[in-house]
């Protein structure tokens, strides 16, 4: 087991021969094989991939809140096999409680988190500035359902930063927000992890997002039995700003190669599955 | 120049707004109205054709009538038992009057039934009898629901036990609760026999839908309780008991449906004092009157039926957290 990466930053966060099974009608589904990465304290990986290959269930397994049926996740030199406080999740659909306003919504991880050391006033000023970072401080009274999808993700954001974990756990974050509110939180999440040297693992659609903020992309082949398909280490100096960088030849570089793995991978999937689909559509003839 | 931004405009469009909701209420109303008018239509023609032993069948005159003279009967029992408080003060002040140590105790008044009588004891009985079910169903039915084996348990006994007949039940709860010995404080026995038949026949849909909503928490919302790490019992509180209420109310709702009628059932076969020992005594009596009063005494039943349903709703937009949710 390698515990420190060239003598100089201490390996925080390791997956070994990550793989998961799930039991289904037509017996077990093998959704992620021989999953191998490893994570240096304060970096910023971001998990690129197309739809329905197991990103989500990679970021579930680190989470705790599944268990790999092979190899394992090991945190700071203890295995995880549950959730813990020190990893926040940021969920794909947003998850807040829908009884719950915005503020009680932070203010429950926030309590959680603080395990009764915080004072009422001190837990009160967390959950607000925690809420204006994502600039939601005008709907602090309204429910889950009065606000947009885009709002209830800000929350997310707000509740899982509010946690002040080590490792925060983002899957597709900024999928549901627009352009504008898009940008500003990137500038938010890159300033904030620069501040308190979080560990990220971000799940994005976006390239151009995942090359803005990553140290490193992970893409990810296609299941099923989906594993790690090349890492990118991403150059570039921080801070970074997206202006100065629309016209980097590095980092136009760097878009080209994650653009080149996905659509390659993608034309691949295609043939495959207008092959499966034919198949499909045979076997469905045959029997007719 | 936008001429839709217009303030007269705006003013003139809410005003128009307000107008289409007045005439949404008038419409309403008028189909409310336009049944009931039908109804008492019908009963009119066809209390007409109806002969019975007792005379022909009442029709909603004479049910207003007998609805009246109940009324009336309740203001003479009324200022009698006025009067009897009124006599005994007289007496025991002429008492103190000869000697100021006298010491007296009080005679209580019995009262005779009246019709509004039996309905308060009905009331009373029907919410002691739904609120003691709902006290055991939602607990134990949470119970159920957050356990699967639990509910493998119960399951079986529930679905052997729901479908009972209150009048099935009946002798048996009689005959236990003749046989142990209850103290004053628990009130009549007739009283403890009919709450326990209300409990033990409107237990059962409160428990099912309560089990059902615990057990059909969203997984993200319990992977949010896993990630924040809630204790059990914050868990329960934060997470589980929000999200089953919309099946706990209606599963309330149901029970406390069934619980009235099951009341008015238990009432008049075991003659236990309420609104179903009313008409039963009515049909027993079998006056002229009595089938205006039983044809009264059943709009009453539907009416408190209703009204106790309504009662139920208003406390679930209450507490619901989801105001949309709650409709009819
Ligand atoms: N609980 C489960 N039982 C059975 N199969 C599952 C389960 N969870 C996920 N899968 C399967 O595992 C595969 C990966 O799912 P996952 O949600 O991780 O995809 P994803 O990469 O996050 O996709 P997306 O980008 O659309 O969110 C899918 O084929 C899915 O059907
Ligand atoms: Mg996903």
């Amino acid at each position: 087991m390698q515990k420190t990466n060239s003598g100089m930053q201490k390996t925080h966060l390791e997956l070994t021969q990550v793989g998961i099974s799930f039991p289904t009608e037509k017996g077990p589904f093998v959704a992620l094989q021989n999953v191998n990465l490893h994570i240096k304290k304060g970096e910023f990986v971001s998990l690129i991939g197309h739809s329905g290959c197991g990103k989500s269930t990679v970021l579930n397994i680190v989470a705790g809140l599944h268990q790999a049926t092979t190899g394992g996740v090991i945190l700071n030199h203890k295995e995880v096999t549950e959730p813990g406080p020190e990893r926040a999740v940021v969920f794909q659909n947003h998850s807040l409680l829908p009884w719950l306003t915005v503020y009680q919504n932070v203010e429950l991880a926030v309590k959680q988190q603080s395990d009764g050391k915080k004072t009422k006033a001190e837990i009160r000023d967390w959950v607000e500035h925690n809420l204006e970072l994502v600039h939601m401080s005008h709907a602090l009274d309204k429910r889950p359902n009065e606000i947009s999808g885009g709002m209830k993700q800000r929350v997310g954001i707000a509740r899982a930063l509010a946690m002040q974990p080590e490792v925060l756990l983002m899957d597709e974050p900024f999928g549901a927000l627009d352009a504008l509110t898009r940008a500003h939180l990137q500038d938010s999440l890159m300033e904030i992890q620069a501040q308190l040297n979080t560990t990220v693992m971000m799940i994005t659609h976006d390239v151009d997002e995942a090359v803005l903020l990553s140290d490193r992309i992970v893409m990810m082949t296609n299941g099923p039995a989906a594993t790690i398909g090349e890492i990118l280490t991403i150059d570039l100096l921080r801070p970074r700003h997206r202006l100065q960088l629309a016209d980097d030849p590095t980092y136009n570089h760097y878009r080209h190669q994650v653009l080149s793995f996905l659509y390659e991978k993608q034309r691949k999937v295609e043939d495959l599955g207008s092959k499966r689909a034919e198949k499909q559509h045979h076997k469905t003839q045959a029997s007719a | 120049m936008n001429i839709l931004k217009h303030p007269a405009l705006s003013q003139w469009q809410s005003q128009f707004s307000s107008t289409l909701f007045w005439r949404k209420q008038l419409k309403q109303s008028l189909l409310t109205l336009s049944g009931l008018l039908v109804f008492v239509l019908c009963w009119q023609l066809a209390s007409s054709q109806i002969q019975t032993s007792l005379g022909q069948f009442p029709g909603p005159t004479q049910a207003a009538a007998q609805w009246s003279q109940l009324v009336d009967e309740y203001q003479a029992e009324q200022q009698r038992e006025d009067a009897f408080h009124r006599r005994q003060l007289e007496r025991h002040a002429a008492m103190l009057a000869e000697d100021p140590a006298t010491e007296f105790t009080s005679l209580p008044y019995r009262a005779r039934p009246t019709f509004f009588s039996q309905i308060l004891t009905s009331l009373h009985t029907v919410l002691t009898g739904f609120v003691l079910a709902s006290l055991i169903a939602i607990p134990l039915g949470m119970l159920i629901g957050l356990s699967n084996n639990l509910y493998q348990v119960f399951n079986p006994l529930i679905q052997l036990f729901k479908p009972i007949s209150p009048l099935a039940w009946l002798p048996l709860v009689t005959l236990i609760v003749s046989s142990v010995d209850l103290s004053s404080a628990w009130g009549s026995r007739s009283f403890v026999v009919s709450v326990c038949t209300v409990m033990l026949c409107s237990l059962w849909p409160t428990l099912l839908n309560t089990a059902v909503g615990v057990s059909q928490v969203p997984n993200d919302l319990l992977n949010v309780s896993k990630v924040l790490r809630l204790s059990w019992w914050r868990h329960l509180r934060i997470i589980v008991l929000p999200s089953a209420v919309p099946m706990i109310f209606t599963g309330l709702r149901l029970s406390l449906g069934i619980a009235w009628m099951v009341l008015i059932a238990a009432e008049m076969l075991a003659q236990n004092p309420g609104l179903g020992k009313f008409v039963w005594d009515e049909f027993q009596n079998g006056s002229s009157d009595s089938l205006s009063r039983i044809c009264v005494a059943v709009l009453v039943i539907g009416l408190l039926g209703f009204a106790l349903d309504r009662l139920m709703l208003m406390l679930q937009r209450k507490v619901n957290w989801d105001k949309t949710a709650v409709s009819r």
